[in-house]
């Protein structure tokens, strides 16, 4: 049993097991500490010293998120003294900041402001110290924008970046009063190996890493009289724009959110669901081919493992950590880029429209994928395939904007062609689900039979955050077409978050693993905590996101991609078959070797 | 010796034997606990400035579990004002050794470090050569202890500690949390005992005199010697080891020009103490503490511009880590530049007061929360040449 600690915090006796810190036993006891530098999916920092307390006896104050709790402790959260030190360290944070609250992004999102306004800072005790700072700002990336003068230097982006993503992007540099958070060099993000995963965006507590917004853009496009714009949505988005828009966190709100792109003025609100199905046919063949090549041609240069590539963050860190192996990746699109080469081709054929006056939007659980919507491949239709990206935040914002009463909307249904979806595409927004969709599919391919799982939750290969999940599926009985895969042991692993995809990559380089199929999300649980979600983010909370996932995907009627309409549909009307030549055309890509430095 | 005389000692530099390493030879023979005792019966405390009682370091680190421990000696001296460790490395690196081999028997660390100051480098040929003598005087003695050098690269705050073990790991110099301590965490986040360059000294001293005889020196909270770094306005600038507990007015009437208007006590991150409160002030840890700096300041300085100087210093030298210390030395020094020119009113100094308050209560480090020092002690004591 864990050894308790018994101390007194503002007159409340509290007994918590040891180890616990003061901030962890004071919020136990419903005494909230405010705090900055914290994050509950960070190491501690303790640099801030926003959530400094009063101990007795003790001369100076401990900050409460780096110090233990110990035996007798009597501790004041807020005393005068905590109160003016307090003060005092918020008034100094925004002496440094560019506190031109109505010209940022984050305002009304920030915590340095609500805490600003807690203090009732509107005196500034303080000189102002920005004109004294050569604050730069990084805007050159189509993803992430770095603005130093709203940094606080708490490093929760530091720390993200080196501990969840082991990408170590940004860091610190100089000391002093010219301490900042910077990149290698001094280079811009789009120079270093910054994956434009966003996971520090998350986790910004101001307006310094913020996405780049195109949301002015779509309302050009959507008021142009002489654009169709056709938006598609991620799964992920479904279950997390809620938050954006006040809801508790879990909520699905698919219905809701097609409603409401349609009352934005979209002219066709389709399903990145619908791609996603699309890639299960297509990765899934091209597993089964590479399979094929290795058991019967017996081809040497046959690369496996093969890796999924619809996380483009880790499409990102791949080419620069391990460029050696982008021949695993499957050559794949994402659902998103295949969904963009459609809309300008297949859809564009459908619909009798010119591509040229097509503007195609994304709404994306992701900052990765404003990068990788902009990468010179990623033109197949003729056009960029995909226009614009906006994250989850932005569309929450442009429903704002338009004033549209949320909660009360009618559940509307997606648009066709391109808007049915299955539940095998519904859980990609949860790390392991595209195995599972994948599994799924291939198993029945190659067997004729339904997966023997009940109710199709392939359990083994459901992910969790900070875990490597490996599991292995018998296949037997096989159609006489895969009787090569007969008795074979389908060997998969499922990981998310950079820090552990490394791990995966370094085990597979190092020969201490042996897969056959690796599926990897760049984002902590999946893309339902992508670097596009809603703020804050933290491990309750994307729990409560898997869980709204999983059950999306349980309501589904359909839950095998193979068995979606629009997909059996597109094969008949356009592609053919799948790793057709269409196929190879419009849906698969190939990569680029980077460099780490 | 007259009443106003100081006590000048010769222990920290002085050659008691010919025979090298001899104390080192005998104290390893002796159980740790009598080694401890006797520590802790001297009342040594460290010398860095903070006055850590050393029997206790040493005692806590033995103590911790922990498969690997380290000895570590702080020769990063940093602090505006002080050059006695560069002396002592420089003319009894031996005792230095020595000290730290004696501290690897009593908490079971076969690895010594020394973390000189990267501007000491010029001292690395010496000190490696005394090394491979020390190397081959252990090994003689059948004693398992090894001594490396590290340099710092000109960071002020890798003199703290945890600044400096992250500096060792190949880290950013900046000070971590406390708890845990060294004694349970430090290089590695093993167990180790940091202590300074002369605290080593004083321990090879306690071995060899008794702690007994080291007692007769100094007060009951401030026991032995201490060696000083005397500059500024003094006509006799220099390195002394002088006996602590002192008055600062005899101190004054020994070193000052005459005209001393006021003393730094402890460096930039100490205090100024003003001529009216020389006979009330001791030199030593129940008084004003420091790490051997003493700058003497005649009535020819501005007590304004030597504020200033500090605090361009720590602007500059804070790792930039937590806020009080980053944020709070800007606000420091700017304000003061404001109230002088008359942009700000003389109450402003009230709120900077405040604010220095409440640096030393909350910044993270132990250099972080005595930055604000200079601050206070010579606007309380120097106000009008703040404003006028």
């Amino acid at each position: 049993m864990t050894k308790k600690v018994n101390l007194t915090i503002d007159g409340n006796q509290v007994s918590v097991d040891e180890g616990t810190t003061i901030l962890q036993a004071a919020r136990q006891l419903g005494i909230n500490i405010p705090t900055l530098c914290f994050h509950e999916d960070l190491c501690v920092a303790g640099n801030c010293r926003v959530c400094v307390v009063e101990q007795e006896k003790v001369r100076s104050l401990p900050a409460s998120c780096a110090t233990p709790a110990a035996e007798g402790m009597v501790i004041h959260t807020n005393s005068m003294k905590v109160r003016l030190a307090r003060k005092h360290i918020v008034e100094l944070l925004l002496s440094e900041h560019n506190a031109d609250c109505t010209k940022c992004y984050k305002n009304g999102n920030c915590e340095l402001q609500s805490l600003a306004s807690q203090m009732l800072t509107g005196d500034h005790l303080f000189l102002d110290l920005v004109p004294d700072h050569q604050y730069s700002i990084d805007k050159f990336n189509p993803a992430i924008i770095k603005d130093d003068s709203r940094c606080i230097r708490c490093q929760r982006c530091v720390r993200t970046c080196e501990e969840l993503q082991n990408v170590s992007a940004l860091g610190v540099a100089y000391k002093g009063n010219l301490m900042k958070i910077s990149t290698f060099f001094e280079n811009p993000l789009f120079e270093v190996v910054c994956t434009n995963c966003g996971q520090c965006v998350n986790r910004c507590p101001t307006g310094a890493l913020i996405e780049r917004n195109y949301v002015d853009q779509v309302w050009d496009a959507i008021y142009n009289p002489n654009t169709h714009v056709v938006v598609q949505t991620a799964p992920a988005v479904r279950i997390a724009l809620g938050e954006a828009l006040g809801l508790p966190p879990g909520k699905i709100v698919t219905g809701k959110m097609v409603a409401a792109l349609r009352r934005l003025g979209f002219d066709s609100v389709l399903d990145t669901d619908f791609t996603a199905d699309l890639t299960i046919i297509e990765e899934g063949h091209e597993l089964l081919s590479r399979l094929r090549s290795a058991l019967v041609d017996k081809d040497p240069k046959v690369a496996l493992p093969m890796a999924t590539s619809c996380s483009p963050g880790w499409i990102k860190f791949i080419e620069h950590t391990f460029p050696e192996y982008l021949p695993n990746l499957s050559t794949c699109k994402s659902p998103q880029q295949m969904f963009g080469a459609l809309v300008k081709t297949y859809y564009a054929h459908k619909r009798d429209l010119d591509p040229k006056n097509i503007v195609s939007v994304s709404i994306m659980p992701c900052t990765a994928k404003k990068f990788e919507a902009n990468r010179p491949e990623m033109r197949s239709s003729g056009y960029q395939d995909v226009d614009f990206v906006l994250t989850t935040r932005e569309l929450g914002i442009m429903i704002k904007q338009a004033g549209l009463n949320f909660e009360n909307l009618p559940d509307e249904k997606f648009d066709s062609v391109m808007g049915a979806s299955t539940g095998a595409a519904v859980i990609f927004g949860s790390t392991g689900g595209v195995m599972e969709a994948a599994l799924r599919t291939v198993y029945e391919v190659v067997t004729g039979r339904e997966i023997p799982f009940e109710g199709l939750n392939i359990t083994p290969v459901r992910g969790s955050e900070g875990q490597i999940r490996e599991a292995s599926l018998k296949i037997t009985n096989t159609v006489p077409e895969f009787h090569f895969l007969e008795g074979v042991e389908l060997k998969c692993v499922v990981a998310n978050g950079l820090a552990y995809a490394k791990q995966v990559m370094q085990n597979v380089k190092d020969g201490k693993a042996n897969y056959h199929f690796i599926e990897i999300m760049a984002c902590p649980g999946g893309c339902l905590g992508g670097g596009g979600q809603p703020i804050p983010t933290n491990p309750e909370i994307r729990a409560k996101r898997k869980e709204a996932i999983y059950e999306e995907d349980m309501g589904m009627p359909i839950r095998k991609s193979h068995e979606n309409p629009d997909v059996k549909q597109i094969y008949k009307d356009f592609l053919g078959k799948p790793l057709g030549h269409k196929s190879h055309e419009l849906l698969h890509t190939h990569y680029t070797s980077r460099k780490r430095y | 010796m007259s009443d106003t005389t100081l006590k000048r000692v010769d222990l920290i530099f002085g050659e008691y034997s010919n025979e090298k390493y001899k104390v080192l030879a005998e104290t390893i023979k002796r159980p740790n606990e009598e080694i401890i005792n006797d520590l802790l019966e001297s009342g040594l405390r460290g010398r860095g400035g903070a006055g850590f009682p050393t029997a206790m370091k040493w005692k806590y680190t033995a103590q911790a579990p922990g498969d690997e421990k380290f000895v570590v000696c702080n020769a990063d001296e940093g602090e505006p004002g002080t050059f006695k460790d560069r002396e002592i490395l420089s003319r009894v690196p031996r005792k230095v050794f020595s000290g730290m081999a004696i501290c690897g028997k009593v908490i079971g660390a076969k690895k010594g470090y020394v973390y000189l100051r990267g501007e000491y480098r010029f001292l690395v040929p010496e000190l490696m050569q005394e090394l491979e003598i020390f190397h081959q005087h252990v090994k003689k003695l059948g004693y398992d202890f090894t001594i490396e050098l590290r340099l710092g690269s000109g960071a002020y705050i890798c003199g703290e500690e945890s600044a400096l073990f992250e500096s060792m790991e190949g880290g950013r110099g900046e000070p971590r949390n406390k708890p845990p301590y060294p004694t349970t965490a430090g290089f590695k986040k093993k167990p180790t005992v940091i202590n300074n360059v002369e605290t080593f000294v004083n321990v090879v001293m306690i071995m060899r005199l008794g702690p007994i005889q080291f007692k007769l020196l100094g007060t009951k909270d401030s026991r032995g010697s201490k060696v000083f770094s005397v500059s500024g306005d003094t006509p006799i600038p220099g390195i002394y080891e002088l006996e602590l507990g002192m008055f600062l007015d005899r101190f004054v009437e020994e070193f000052g020009d005459g005209d001393t208007k006021a003393v730094q006590v402890g460096g930039a991150s100490g205090f100024c103490v003003p001529r009216k409160k020389f006979s009330e002030t001791i030199i030593g840890f129940e008084g004003v503490p420091t790490g051997g700096s003493m700058m003497l300041f005649n009535s020819s300085r501005s007590m304004y511009n030597v504020l200033h100087n500090y605090l361009d210093f720590f602007e500059e030298e804070s790792c930039g880590q937590c806020t009080p210390c980053r944020v709070g030395c800007q606000q420091l020094r700017k304000g003061i530049v404001a109230v002088k020119k008359g942009e700000k009113s003389a109450h402003y100094l009230d709120q900077l007061m405040k604010l220095s308050e409440s640096m030393k209560i909350t910044a993270k480090c132990g250099l972080g929360q005595s930055v604000a020092n200079s601050f206070s002690s010579i606007v309380n004591n120097f106000k009008e040449e703040m404003i006028y």
